[in-house]
C-alpha cells in the first residue's frame, strides 16, 4: 500500500478540522502541526481541545484556559482548553454570583448542589462546545478552528449531543428539561441546529480520523468513521501517524516493528482504500514545542537525533508485573483499575493481570468502562475462573430506563408514567445510567477480583467527579433507596486494602505527565495510586535501527522521573515483538521480568 | 434536581413525578401554570416577596412551595395523592405557582 504524506494544504482545508481517533494516536500533535502549516500560510487559526485531559499547554508549551490565548512565537494562532469541570465552575457561577447577598447562604448551597454532578457538567461543557460551531459570532475572527478532541467514547458523545439535545427538545412537552425551561433556550436550541446542520456540511467541516499503523487504533477509526458518518458527518479522511521501515533489517525487533505496522495496514485495507488516507512517518523524538510540531510534518525524517551508544546507562530499580499481582493476590478480592492516557496499553495490561489472577485461581471479572474499548479483542480466548463485560452506555440506559420504570410505575398514574418517560429520554439519562453502572462493577470487587479497565484520563476523571458530586448529594438525605453500590462506591475507590489503582504509561513525556497530573487529582480526592506501570519500553532492545536507539535514548530520563519522583512502585513491560492478544501471549507479557543485571 | 421529574437527582421521588404531571395536566386544561426551579431561575425568588420572606426566615426547607391564585397552599413538601385532586378542583379557571 503506497499512500501520500499527509500534508494539509491551506488553499483547500475546510474552516472546522476535528482531529479524533484513539488515544495515543497523535490527534494533539497533528492538529498544533496542522494549524502550524495554516498559520504559517497567513490563516488566522483557532485550536480547540475538547478533551478533559487536554495536553495542549505541554505541546504548545503555553498555559491556556476556556478562553482563546495566544501562542506566543506564532502569529495567527490562538488556542483554548474546553475543560468540562472548569466550564460547570463557570457556569455555576454565572448562575449564583449575581444571587450573593440576595438569597440566604442555604438558598446558594442547595443551588450550588442542584447544579453540581454528571448532567451539569456534560452540558456546561457541550454548551462551550456548540457555541464555538453553531454560533458563528463567537468566531469570526478566525478562518479556521481545529477541534483537538478527546479520544472516541467521550468524542462521539460530544459530537452526538447537538442531535440528542435538538431531538429531545423538539419532542418535549413538558416544558422543563435538564437544560433548564424550554422557554428560555430558544438561543440555544438555534446553536445545536446550526451545529448539527455545520458537522453534516462536507465543504464546512472535514473530520481527520487519526490512527497508527495498529489494528486496535485502524479498528476504532473504523468504527468511528461509521459511527460519525451515521451522524452526518461525511468529509472523512485518515491519517496513519507513526508509519516506521526499519534501516536494520537483521534486527528483530526494528524487523518485527516494521511487519506489524505493515500487517496492520493489510488487515484493514478496505476502509484505508475506502477514503482519503495519508501517513506520517514515526519520528526518532517525541514531539514537545513549536520546534517538534514543525519537524513532524517536515521532510527530515532523522531531524533531532544522532544515535549514541549508551550501554552504561544504569536503569532505575523496576519490579515486573508478576510481582505486583503476587502483592494483589494476597487480599483475596477487590477491584483493581488500570487508568492512564490513551494508547498506553490499560486494556493490555488489565487484561494481563486478569489473567494471571485467574490462572492463580482466583474468581476474577474482567470489564471497561470505556465506551470505545476492547477487552474482549484482547483477551481473545477464554480463561477458566474469568468472566468478562463492558459498559454498554446504550444497554446501561436501556436498562436503567426500564429499572425506573418498573420502580415507579406502581405509584404513578399514566399521566405521571408519561412524563417520567419523557424524561428518561433526555439525553441525561445516559450520564447516570454509565455512572450506577461504574459503582456496580465496582462493587463486585467485595467476593472477587474486579479488574477495571478504565477509558482515558478525561473520561475517568468526570467519573470521579461524578462519584464525589453524588456522595456529597447523599450525604444530605436521610434515608436512600440508591443501591448499596452507589452509596459505599466513593469509600470503595478511597479504600486502599480494596481498591487497586495502576498508572499506566509509556517512557515518553505526554503521558508520563498526564498520569502525573492524574496522580494529584486522585490524591486530591482522596484516593492513592498502588503502583505505576511502564509499558512498551525499548530498554534493553538492543536494537540497531538508528530510529529505534534514539527513541530508546529518550527513554532514560522518564524512566527515571517516574521510579525516582513519581511513583512508591513500578512495574516494567518490554514492548512486544507480537501484539499481547490471546490468554497466552498476555500470561507471558505479565511474566516479563527486568533485570539491571542482564545488560547486554 | 435538574428535570421536572427530578430524574437526574439521586432519588426519584413519586410524588414530585405525580405533580409534574399534574401541573402539565393543569396547563393543559388552561390553568396558568409558573414553575420556578432555584438553580435555574433564582431571580424569581428574590422578585416574589412572599417567596423571599419564606425563604429568609424558613430557609430551603420551605421549599417547595405551592401557591394557588397567589397564597400558599403548601410548604415543603409536594402534594400527596389526596391534595392533588384537591389542589386539581381548587385551581380550576386559576393561577398555580411553584417554587422548588
Amino acid at each position: 500500500m503506497n499512500l501520500p504524506l499527509y500534508r494539509p494544504d491551506p488553499a483547500s482545508a475546510t474552516r472546522y478540522l476535528f482531529f479524533t481517533g484513539k488515544g495515543g494516536v497523535g490527534k494533539t500533535s497533528l492538529s498544533c502541526a496542522t494549524a502550524l502549516k495554516l498559520t504559517d500560510a497567513g490563516k488566522r487559526v483557532l485550536l480547540v481541545s475538547t478533551d478533559p485531559a487536554s495536553n495542549l499547554d505541554e505541546v504548545l508549551e503555553t498555559t491556556l484556559t476556556n478562553q482563546p490565548t495566544a501562542v506566543p512565537g506564532t502569529p495567527g494562532l490562538h488556542a483554548l482548553n474546553i475543560n468540562p469541570v472548569a466550564a460547570a465552575e463557570a457556569y455555576r457561577e454565572r448562575v449564583i454570583g449575581p444571587m450573593r447577598g440576595l438569597l440566604p447562604e442555604a438558598a446558594l448551597r442547595s443551588m450550588e448542589e442542584q447544579l453540581s454532578g454528571s448532567c451539569t457538567v456534560e452540558i456546561a461543557a457541550f454548551d462551550e462546545f456548540s457555541g464555538l460551531i453553531g454560533n458563528p459570532d463567537t468566531t469570526q475572527a478566525y478562518v479556521h478552528i481545529i477541534f483537538d478532541t478527546a479520544p472516541t467514547g467521550h468524542t462521539l458523545r460530544l459530537m452526538s449531543l447537538a442531535k440528542a439535545w435538538d431531538q429531545f427538545l423538539d419532542q418535549n412537552t413538558s416544558g422543563t428539561s435538564c437544560l433548564g425551561p424550554l422557554a428560555g433556550l430558544a438561543k440555544q436550541r438555534a446553536i445545536y441546529e446550526g451545529t448539527v446542520k455545520t458537522l453534516a456540511d462536507a465543504s464546512a467541516t472535514t473530520l481527520v480520523l487519526v490512527s497508527r499503523p495498529q489494528l486496535a487504533a485502524l479498528h476504532e477509526a473504523e468504527r468511528t468513521s461509521g459511527e460519525l458518518r451515521a451522524l452526518g458527518v461525511g468529509n472523512q479522511q485518515l491519517v496513519i501517524n507513526g508509519m516506521f521501515a526499519t534501516n536494520c533489517p537483521a534486527d528483530v525487533i526494528s524487523h518485527a516493528m516494521q511487519e506489524r505496522g505493515l500487517a496492520a495496514l493489510a488487515a484493514t485495507q478496505d476502509f484505508i482504500n475506502g477514503l482519503p488516507s495519508f501517513i506520517v512517518p514515526l519520528k526518532p523524538i517525541n514531539i514537545l514545542g513549536l520546534g517538534g510540531l514543525r519537524v513532524l510534518l517536515g521532510d527530515d525524517a532523522a531531524a533531532g537525533c544522532t544515535p549514541k551508544r549508551f550501554g552504561d546507562w544504569t536503569p532505575p530499580a523496576m519490579e515486573s508485573l508478576a510481582s505486583l499481582v503476587a502483592d494483589i493476590e494476597r487480599l483475596g478480592s477487590g477491584v483493581i483499575m488500570t487508568m492512564g492516557k490513551g494508547g498506553v496499553g490499560k486494556t493490555t495490561v488489565a487484561a494481563a493481570i486478569a489473567v494471571m489472577l485467574a490462572r492463580r485461581g482466583h474468581a476474577v471479572h474482567l470489564s471497561t468502562t470505556d465506551p470505545a474499548a476492547h477487552v474482549a479483542q484482547t483477551l481473545a480466548g477464554q480463561v477458566e475462573g474469568l468472566t468478562l463485560s463492558r459498559i454498554d452506555p446504550a444497554a446501561e440506559t436501556a436498562a436503567y430506563t426500564a429499572e425506573v420504570m418498573r420502580a415507579q410505575s406502581s405509584q404513578l398514574d399514566a399521566a405521571g408514567r408519561a412524563l417520567l418517560e419523557e424524561d428518561l429520554r433526555s439525553p441525561c439519562t445516559e450520564e447516570i445510567a454509565v455512572f450506577r453502572a461504574f459503582a456496580r462493577e465496582v462493587g463486585k470487587g467485595t467476593d472477587r477480583f474486579v479488574v477495571l479497565d478504565t477509558a482515558p484520563t478525561g473520561h475517568t476523571l468526570l467519573l470521579l467527579d461524578a462519584s464525589e458530586a453524588y456522595n456529597r448529594e447523599l450525604q444530605r438525605q436521610t434515608r436512600s433507596t440508591q443501591p448499596e453500590a452507589v452509596m459505599r462506591l466513593l469509600e470503595r475507590l478511597r479504600d486502599p486494602a480494596f481498591t487497586r489503582i495502576l498508572l499506566v504509561t509509556l517512557p515518553e513525556a505526554t503521558p508520563v505527565h498526564e498520569a502525573a497530573a492524574l496522580q494529584e487529582d486522585l490524591r486530591r480526592a482522596h484516593i492513592q495510586p498502588f503502583a505505576w506501570v511502564i509499558n512498551q519500553s525499548l530498554l534493553h532492545s538492543g536494537s540497531c535501527d538508528p530510529l529505534l536507539q534514539c527513541r530508546e535514548e529518550s527513554e532514560h530520563r522518564y524512566l527515571r522521573e517516574v521510579v525516582e519522583q513519581l511513583s512508591s512502585r513500578t512495574a516494567w513491560l518490554p514492548w512486544q515483538t507480537q501484539e499481547p492478544v490471546g490468554p497466552e501471549a498476555l500470561g507471558q507479557l505479565a511474566a516479563s521480568s527486568f533485570s539491571t543485571e542482564s545488560h547486554p | 434536581m435538574c428535570c421536572s421529574t427530578g430524574l437526574c437527582g439521586t432519588e426519584i421521588d413519586p410524588a414530585l413525578v405525580s405533580f409534574a404531571a399534574l401541573l402539565t395536566q393543569l396547563s393543559q386544561q388552561g390553568v396558568k401554570v409558573e414553575r420556578y426551579n432555584l438553580g435555574q431561575q433564582p431571580m424569581a425568588f428574590i422578585q416574589n416577596p412572599a417567596v423571599k420572606a419564606l425563604l429568609d426566615t424558613e430557609g430551603v426547607a420551605a421549599l417547595p412551595l405551592l401557591f394557588v391564585d397567589g397564597e400558599v397552599r403548601l410548604k415543603g413538601r409536594y402534594p400527596t395523592e389526596g391534595e392533588r385532586e384537591t389542589l386539581s378542583r381548587a385551581a380550576a379557571g386559576g393561577k398555580v405557582g411553584v417554587s422548588s
